[in-house]
């Protein structure tokens, strides 16, 4: 499979010549009734504080660690929302109340990556997207295209990037496709199109990525492949495509797009929701992400529609959790055990697992953090497993080499 | 390899004119380099200190606002607040105008560049109201009086600065144990240490991610930076009374102990900027950004050990790049960020410098602004204090590049309502580097339009 992208590429070129006229991208269907699940991973990035987002309210040392006190509080003006006598969720998620209820929200906490101590945003994101064990010797490609990589019988549309931000996670030598809602070729004729792939064959960065641009440019509404529109019109057409998709911060269009490519033929949809780092007035800093977070979970289910949201899963995950203490801010520092929140038709919810660590200063990770007691690719593996009949040893493996996946949480119904 | 009229343009400069001669030679680009700066003269931008009066306005209708509750003068401050943000906004827009009209018609393309470099090298944004648009005064005051200077000396400055105090959260990192710390109302507000500064000026301004560098070292270089802070008139001030008292350990060596003082943090800064962690970080940053994603380990080398030697000087260092031959390689090229992009194709297109009024935001916004966001590199806001990628990778994906086409295919002909020749205009953009594949495309286009835009979105173009 290792040179699946290149053989792609080789397609799209051989193609290209009538590229610009015709949706020459046949997408293929799945063979294998296995894949008729979905997956969406959603990076949050900046570091979740995931002991706000899911308050263990029963532990009695959460109220005792400076700042957490009114966190610690049921009931109030900010009501968080009890989930199992244990844990509470945060009130700008109170709208996904009806998903957890109906079994189709859940959480795995005191989780990390194998990242400690440096405690970089950017170090973190990368080893959570790498899949690996450390950051010296961090793989190249991302997990989530070694997953693809070890499964025969993807096509570039089985995999969606989506966005404008870069995803590590997808990058690798299987095919991905990368796209944005407003993004389209604007302004380019047929002919125009042609010469411009002649100029860009000797260079492969641009040769695959136009190609694909070409290809996926072709159910953008506001393409205009004639050529006969003024620059004037092209410029205002671009502008006014992005402002749309900027409205609100651009997550609720990310997150229809994704599911429009579910719907048919794509079976995997990753991108970024950012903002989650909060190092003053988490009270107030916290809100805005998780209320598009949320808003993100109910919109794939919305516009998934009952018989696919049945067969999905939603996994959102971070580079590492924040300080069990608040800061003198009222916000938190990098910490290291964090949160992931899973949703979907397809999950086992209601539920939080977690093995969980308690907060007093002797069990605090460094005496700063939430000790993680499992690793996010162990829950990301029995995940795949689950969904997609991935053998265990492939997971432990190719995807997450040197994983040990431990026993399974079983995630879904 | 050794200089090269062209490339020193291209890869060094913001890209060839059909108008302006480049450089002669590495002196004659040092020489402009260390000369008056024209451009900034010309093509003006707010300094700081004058966009902190805008602060001050802000702060002062505030305080009239929270002491007129409900009253009819409350409701003017209201209003005139929002008539602040909406000048500051379009100011904002304003000056991106300055800096592609600087990157287009200046004779010293390595300023620009180099001040965009260290601009985002210390990346900063603000958070909060009018300071959310304060990057460029920000980096005309702090950043480009020093690209030829000390590091020490931009570091000193830029640590100092309110975007930055405000973007890294140190505005109210407090000592727990200092004066204010102690009050009760402190803790009421639940003020004290926050330590965001201190670990970015550890990991990203100075020493480097695999710098040799602790947790510790964090907590406690960020003890020493309590005191660092501004006041409502967006000025810098240093508080004894926020600063932790006693003595703090860094990197192994005594800071502090006496009576706090800004002089115990400039102390730290100026042991961290000549680490020789700080040097292979910064040494690093450079050859990527400027030469390659996977620099020559002999350039590198050759960086760090002519920055040591002169004790971190700024000046030394862009010299010492320019004159090593792997440098000057023709092939690869890094791809240009899109600043770079829409600036150098300004400059090849030989746009008037009165293409767009300097008020007419409308034209600001879809020429540059959105086009930007759309390529990925939504003006002054990169997502974190890492600033922008250098991986080429990041920047040719199918949907980046797309908007990158469609630029090069509508901006030109609004810009540029004389659109040259593109069989000339080839020679313009590229130079010796027009390929056969770009000469024929630039030939074949149906019309002058899609001659230029498919020149200008040529990977020949798209490099440095």
């Amino acid at each position: 499979m290792a040179d699946s992208g290149l053989s792609r590429r080789r397609f799209l070129t051989a193609l290209g010549c009538s590229a610009a006229a015709s949706p020459f991208l046949t997408p293929v269907s799945f063979a294998s009734g296995g894949w008729d699940n979905r997956l969406v991973v959603i990076i949050l990035r900046g570091g979740m504080d995931g002991l706000d987002v899911v308050r263990p309210y029963g532990d009695t040392d959460f109220a005792k660690l400076r700042g957490r006190k009114e966190q610690a509080q049921m009931g109030g003006q900010n009501a968080p929302q009890d989930l199992d006598g244990f844990f509470a969720l945060h009130p700008a998620l109170a709208g996904l109340m009806p998903l957890w209820q109906a079994g189709e929200l859940g959480f795995a906490h005191a989780v990390s990556t194998p990242y400690r101590d440096k405690r970089s945003h950017f170090d973190g994101q990368d080893l959570l997207e790498a899949g690996s064990v450390d950051v010296s010797g961090i793989a190249r490609d991302g997990w989530m295209n070694r997953l693809l990589q070890s499964y025969a019988g993807t096509s570039g549309e089985t995999a969606y990037a989506v966005g404008r931000g870069d995803m590590r996670l997808m990058k690798g030598a299987a095919p991905v496709a990368n796209w944005s809602p407003e993004s389209g070729l604007y302004g380019l004729s047929e002919q125009g199109a042609r010469l411009a792939q002649l100029t860009m064959e000797n260079d492969p960065l641009f040769e695959s990525a136009f190609a694909e641009a070409i290809a996926l440019s072709q159910d953008s509404p506001a393409m205009d492949m004639s050529g006969e529109s003024s620059s004037e019109m092209v410029m205002n057409t671009m502008s006014q495509n992005a402002s749309n998709a900027a409205k609100g911060g651009g997550h609720r269009q990310i997150a229809e797009f994704a599911a429009g490519k579910l719907r048919a033929d794509s079976r995997i949809a990753a991108f970024s929701l950012n903002g989650w780092d909060t190092h003053a007035r988490q009270d107030r800093a916290l809100v805005r992400p998780l209320n598009r977070l949320g808003e993100v979970v109910t919109t794939l289910k919305d516009e998934l529609g009952a018989d696919v949201w049945g067969k999905t899963a939603v996994v959102a995950m971070t580079e590492f959790g924040r300080t069990a203490k608040l800061n003198g801010n009222g916000g938190s520092d990098h910490g290291t055990g964090g949160l992931m929140v899973m949703s979907g038709g397809a999950l086992r919810g209601k539920r939080v697992w977690a093995d969980w660590p308690g907060l007093d200063e002797a069990s605090l990770y460094g005496g700063r953090d939430l000790m993680p007691t499992r690793d996010v690719r162990a829950y990301s593996g029995w995940l795949m497993r689950s969904l997609f009949g991935l053998d265990k040893s492939l997971i432990e493996t190719a995807v997450f080499p040197g994983l040990d996946m431990g026993s399974d949480p079983r995630l879904l119904a | 390899m050794t200089f090269n009229r062209e490339l020193a343009e291209i890869r060094f400069g913001t890209g060839l004119s059909p108008r302006l001669r480049g450089p002669s030679d590495i002196d004659d680009m040092m020489r402009r380099l260390n000369g008056a700066d024209k451009a900034a003269k010309r093509y003006k931008i707010e300094p700081f200190d004058d966009f902190a009066e805008r602060i001050a306005r802000v702060t002062e209708h505030w305080r009239v606002r929270r002491q007129n509750r409900g009253s009819e003068e409350a409701a003017k401050a209201d209003k005139a607040i929002k008539v602040e943000k909406r000048r500051a906004r379009k100011a904002k827009d304003r000056w991106l105008w300055q800096t592609l009209r600087r990157r287009a018609f200046t004779s010293d393309g390595l300023r620009e560049r180099l001040a965009f470099f260290w601009g985002d090298h210390f990346t900063a944004q603000g958070k909060v109201s009018v300071m959310k648009r304060a990057t460029s005064p920000y980096i005309e005051s702090a950043i480009r009086p020093h690209l030829t200077g000390y590091f020490a000396d931009m570091l000193k400055e830029v640590i100092a600065q309110p975007v930055m105090l405000q973007y890294l959260d140190q505005k109210y990192s407090i000592g727990p144990d200092s004066t204010v710390g102690l009050k009760k109302e402190s803790r009421r507000k639940g003020r004290g240490l926050n330590e965001n500064l201190a670990r970015e000026l550890l990991e990203l301004h100075t020493l480097g991610v695999h710098g040799s560098y602790t947790q510790t070292d964090v907590t406690e270089l960020a003890e020493l930076l309590t005191g660092m802070t501004y006041n409502g008139q967006g000025q810098f001030g240093f508080r004894a009374d926020y600063a932790q008292p006693g003595a703090e350990l860094v990197l192994g060596e005594r800071y502090g102990g006496g009576a706090a003082k800004l002089a115990d943090v400039h102390a730290v800064l100026e042991r961290l900027a000549v680490h020789p962690d700080t040097a292979r970080h910064l040494a690093t940053k450079l050859a990527k950004h400027f030469v390659s994603d996977t620099p020559d380990a002999k350039l590198v080398r050759h960086l760090e050990e002519r920055y040591l030697a002169s004790g971190g000087h700024l000046g030394v260092l862009t010299q010492a790049l320019l004159e090593h031959p792997a440098s000057w390689l023709p092939e690869g090229g890094n791809i240009k960020q899109p600043i770079d992009f829409i600036g150098s194709a300004l400059r090849a297109l030989s746009i008037s410098t009165e293409a767009i009024a300097l008020n007419d935001w409308d034209a600001i916004r879809d020429n540059f602004t959105v086009p930007l966001r759309l390529m990925g590199q939504t003006w002054q806001q990169p997502l974190g204090p890492d600033g922008w990628p250098e991986d080429d990778a990041e920047w040719i994906t199918p949907q980046r590049l797309a908007a990158r086409v469609g630029w090069a295919m509508s901006a030109p002909s609004l810009l540029q309502p004389d659109l040259p020749d593109p069989r000339e205009f080839v020679g313009h953009a590229l130079g010796g580097r027009a390929s056969e594949r770009v000469l024929f495309a630039a030939k074949a286009a149906e019309d002058r339009v899609t001659g230029v835009g498919l020149i200008l979105a040529s990977p020949a173009f798209q490099r440095m």
